[in-house]
């Protein structure tokens, strides 16, 4: 009675949930929790910065002291960045539902 | 030297260093010594109070090279306990009763984590109304709590115990938390004479516990107790139940690895008089020397009653439960706890070893795992067609 699955079996992973090597968070991409997603007007942008230490996730791109977008593989849309920006150059808009729900 | 004659048998008395009156929590705050744990966290409750009392004292004294950790609540000495753990240390605590309840949460991160800590409990009612007390109420609300739990019928069986636990818990196939439990004041606070081992043995006995994985090992960085999704969750507790597996399989090795040390004997479940008995009770802890006095008594009298005590009771082997009982026509099972509602714990267990073979278990949607109807149907057909052993089965679980 099992799943077919990908997935590792329990004999097969490290005992005790331990995570054996560093950084794996970087795969375990938030993005898909999304409801809503900021989105970025560079043309209102003044690069402020605030932003930037706001954001849980360290989802935004900055370039030689330019904000140059937003990184929507973990950005979990919490819409902290549009609600602090104080020249509304983010904004945020529904998701394509039916899109960001495929899970794999 | 001088008493150890009278007490101890000669094939075993080198391994032996003196014979002590001792209560029962400073015969296990004598055996913390031996052992000479690498962190203590622990936080004073009545009646395990003597056992970290004791201990700071040989802490203080620099009989041992423990770093001693006192701390504001039950919870913080767990939660400090399972950070020195996971950095790889031998690392110990105590406590009792209300203390056990404030420390839950954190009891189940060291199982969960795989953290072979051992703590002895002096077992204490729990409230209200407010009690000091002994009832096994504290660790039998911690008996899903993924610990192995060793219970003591006396002070040298504490002593014993506590430095059996801590091989049981970091044999590497079985790394789990052990709790020894003794009952509060009853042998907690009663002097016995307890046979102290020799400060070597014990020291060769128990070795220098070796971790799978240490936050200290720089070079190769790991993280405990990290989030864990439907996907995994059941998975990691699987292993959890295999661990508890394995532990049943391993426990008698180890047990006489000790018995050859002290002569004594340390059996799962222990039989007193029970091979022509035809009627048993079944305790554990210190009732089972009260029960032993008057087994003796009433065979004198031509009655054939016996006793089955229970050492060990997470794990709990049923088979050998059921084949142990299996001449015996009437029992009695003794808890000196509720499962308010229900059967008491003891009885419970016993009851399950001697259950019909036409009922089976499964373990389903730890974790958030889903539960889906084809499952349900499957599962279905196969108890249809009959075909389950009487161990746990799983449904949706990745084997």
């Amino acid at each position: 009675m099992t799943i077919k699955n990908v997935k590792k079996r329990w004999k097969d992973i490290p005992i005790g949930g331990v995570i054996v090597e560093p950084k794996t968070s970087l795969r375990n991409k938030t993005g898909n929790w999304r409801v809503q997603k900021p989105v970025f007007h560079p043309e209102r942008c003044i690069h402020c910065m605030l932003c930037v230490p706001y954001c849980p996730e360290d989802a935004f791109i900055v370039e030689d002291g330019k904000l140059k977008g937003i990184n929507y593989d973990y950005c979990k849309g919490c819409g902290l960045c549009a609600s602090v920006c104080p020249v509304k150059a983010i904004t945020m808009e529904d998701e394509n539902v039916e899109q960001e729900n495929d899970e794999k | 030297m001088n008493n150890l004659k009278i007490f101890v048998d000669s094939k075993y008395i080198d391994n032996y260093e003196t014979v002590l009156p001792l209560s029962g929590a400073h015969a296990v705050a004598e055996a913390m010594r031996q052992i000479n744990p690498d962190t203590v966290a622990a936080y004073p409750i009545t009646p395990q109070t003597p056992i970290v009392e004791r201990f700071s004292e040989f802490v203080a004294d620099g009989k041992v090279d423990t770093e001693f950790i006192p701390v504001e609540s039950e919870h913080s000495a767990m939660s400090a306990t399972i950070g020195a753990s996971a950095a790889g240390a031998r690392a110990m605590t105590a406590t009792s009763s209300v203390g056990l309840a404030l420390m839950f949460e954190v009891v189940n991160a060291a199982s969960g984590m795989r953290l072979p800590i051992v703590m002895p409990v002096v077992n204490r009612a729990l409230s209200s109304p407010i009690n000091i007390h002994c009832d096994h109420s504290d660790t039998m609300a911690c008996r899903d709590a993924g610990w192995i739990q060793i219970y003591s019928e006396n002070s040298q069986e504490a002593y014993e115990h506590a430095i059996l636990a801590i091989r049981l818990a970091e044999h590497p196939e079985i790394q789990l938390p052990v709790m020894v439990a003794q009952d509060g004041f009853i042998t907690s606070h009663s002097v016995e004479v307890v046979r102290i081992l020799k400060d070597e043995v014990v020291k060769n006995f128990v070795g220098e516990r070796k971790p799978i994985h240490s936050l200290l090992f720089s070079e190769n960085p790991v993280t405990f107790g990290a989030l864990e999704l439907p996907d995994y969750f059941f998975e990691t507790k699987r292993q959890q139940q295999y661990a508890m597996e394995m532990a049943l399989k391993y426990y008698s090795d180890i047990a006489n690895e000790l018995t050859k040390l002290t002569g004594h004997a340390y059996p799962m479940f222990e039989p007193f008089m029970l091979d022509d008995a035809d009627v048993a009770l079944i305790a554990l802890n210190s009732s089972a020397g009260t029960i032993k006095k008057v087994v003796k008594e009433m065979r004198q009298e031509g009655k054939k009653v016996g006793l089955l005590k229970i050492r060990l009771f997470r794990p709990f082997n049923y088979e050998l439960m059921k084949s142990m009982l299996k001449h015996v026509k009437t029992i009695g099972v003794l808890d000196r706890s509720f499962s308010f509602g229900a059967n008491p714990p003891v009885f419970s267990e016993v009851l399950a070893s001697l259950r019909s073979e036409n009922i089976f278990s499964f373990v389903y949607g730890l974790g958030g795992r889903e539960l889906y109807e084809s499952q349900v149907r499957e599962t279905f057909d196969n108890l249809l067609k009959g075909k389950f052993d009487a161990k746990i089965n799983y449904i949706g679980l990745r084997e």
